[in-house]
Formats: structure tokens, C-alpha cells, sequence
């Protein structure tokens, strides 16, 4: 069986659905007898909703003018 | 065919191609604005505007219009690649290495921040507003900046990231990987800095 820490280095790429079968299948197997990598991959998925819901920047009113005189400037 | 009327379809072609690309530009706006935000901080406006011009003059290279707004974002990437080199710290091998072994989940369960919490994970988390991430995220250096960023936040696939930087897929979750570990740490060092942990601790 792989090492807590051969799991959890690859616990993103499981989570992403990168890993390759043979990964997933030990991380799977690792984790169905681990209880503190089950907390990693919990926290991992936390960890990244985390990051997904970061609210991105609106455009402030001063810089859309200038990026649309840019556009208008644009072509013929 | 006279030759003023091959001017004139050559005129009429050019300024359908400049309305295009303004439809396509506008629509496209919003999100790059916020990509650069995070990937160069206050150089964002300037990254979007060399990102317009250069779009603009490369229109004609682009052949489908349902990838646009993936054409547009990586023109936009390189620009904020120009533009961002000074930003962020590179870390040293002897860091990296660490970095390799650091776990957050680990560490604040260690560290044990809110004794009386049954969830104290999430509750480290709670501790950051969306200016702390940004602050975090401003911290990697933009090597591992821009997959997280586009990857983690923006929702492209890894594997689309690897084509906008013209670079083998392994390489993008190599960068991802590691760029994910030095995320975990800096959140940690943030934390401990900013004393988020121990104003909620009161």
C-alpha cells in the first residue's frame, strides 16, 4: 500500500481527475484505510471551493471607458 | 474586376472584422479584467489594454469564433507575463523542497488554532475575505500564478491551460502542483502574520 505521503501528494490531481488509473485506484485503496487522508482530501475539496468562490474583480467605471476608447479607436 | 471595387470590398472586410472583434472584445471584458487582476494587481488595466491592441492586430488568425474568448485569454496571459515578471518572490530550492512536504491540513490541526471548534478548518478558512486571498495569491510567483489562477479560479481544464501556454501537460499540473503547496503555506504565513488566527481565537 502507498505511504500517506505518496496519497496526499497526489490528492489534487485525484480530486481534478488527472490522476491515472492505477493512481487512483491506490489512492482509493490507501484511503479505505486511512483516516487522517480522508481528512486531506476533505479539506482538499474544502480548499478548492474555497478558491473557486473568491469573488473575481468588477471593471471600475474609469477603466471600461478607456478600454471601449481603445475598441473605438480600433480598425478602419 | 475594377480595381476600386476590390478596394472597397477590401474597406467593407476591414471594418466588419474591427466590429467583430469589438463584439467579441466587450462581451470578453469583464473576465479578462478579472483574470489580470489576479495575475498582475494593479498592472491589470495596462496588461488588458496591450492585450486589446495585440488581439486586434492578430484578428485574422483567429478561425473560430467559439474560440475567442480562449484565444483572447491567452494573448491576454502573455501580456500579463510582460508586464509581471517583477511581481513575486521566487522561492529557493532548499524552500521548494519544504514546500514538497507541507501539509495545511496537517498544520492546523498541529497548530490547533481554535481550541474550541469542531470544524477548525473551515473556520481557518472563514478567517480570509476575498482581499486576503487576492493578497495570497499575489504572493506565488507567476510561474505558478498562472494555472492556479486560471485552473483554480477560472475553471479552465489543465489541459487547456497547457495549449494557451504553449507548454506539455505535465508541465502545467507540475506547476500546479507545486504552486497549489505553496499556496497552502503561504495561507498559513499569512494567517500567522496578519494575526487572523488570534483575533479569532478571542
Amino acid at each position: 500500500m502507498i505511504t500517506c505521503s505518496q496519497a496526499t501528494r497526489q490528492l489534487w490531481e485525484y480530486l481534478d481527475a488527472t490522476a491515472d488509473e492505477a493512481t487512483r485506484q491506490a489512492i482509493e485503496e490507501h484511503l479505505a484505510r486511512c483516516r487522517v487522508c480522508c481528512g486531506e482530501l476533505e479539506f482538499a475539496g474544502e480548499l478548492r471551493r474555497f478558491l473557486a468562490s473568491s469573488a473575481g474583480d468588477q471593471v471600475p467605471d474609469g477603466v471600461l471607458r478607456r478600454f471601449n476608447e481603445t475598441l473605438e479607436e480600433l480598425g478602419p | 474586376m475594377s480595381v476600386s471595387l476590390v478596394d472597397a470590398e477590401t474597406v467593407d472586410d476591414a471594418a466588419d472584422q474591427a466590429e467583430r472583434f469589438r463584439t467579441l472584445a466587450r462581451e470578453q471584458l469583464p473576465r479578462l479584467y478579472s483574470i489580470a487582476r489576479r495575475l498582475v494587481g494593479r498592472d491589470a488595466e495596462d496588461a488588458v489594454q496591450d492585450c486589446l491592441l495585440k488581439a486586434f492586430q492578430r484578428f485574422r488568425q483567429l478561425r473560430e469564433a467559439a474560440a475567442g474568448p480562449a484565444w483572447l485569454t491567452s494573448i491576454l496571459i502573455n501580456c500579463c507575463r510582460d508586464r509581471g515578471r517583477a511581481i513575486g518572490r521566487s522561492p529557493q530550492q532548499v524552500e521548494l523542497d519544504e514546500i514538497e512536504e507541507f501539509s495545511l491540513f496537517r498544520k492546523i490541526a498541529y497548530e490547533d488554532p481554535f481550541p474550541y471548534s469542531d470544524s477548525l478548518h473551515l473556520d481557518f478558512l472563514d478567517e480570509f475575505g476575498s482581499e486576503d486571498v487576492r493578497a495570497v495569491v499575489m504572493e506565488l510567483p507567476l510561474l505558478y500564478r498562472i494555472p492556479v489562477v486560471l485552473v483554480y479560479m477560472d475553471g479552465y481544464l489543465a489541459r487547456e491551460v497547457a495549449n494557451m501556454l504553449d507548454v506539455p501537460l505535465g508541465t502545467v499540473l507540475a506547476r500546479l502542483h507545486r504552486g497549489r503547496k505553496l499556496f497552502e503555506k503561504q495561507l498559513w504565513d499569512y494567517a500567522d502574520t496578519h494575526d487572523l488566527l488570534r483575533k479569532a481565537a478571542r
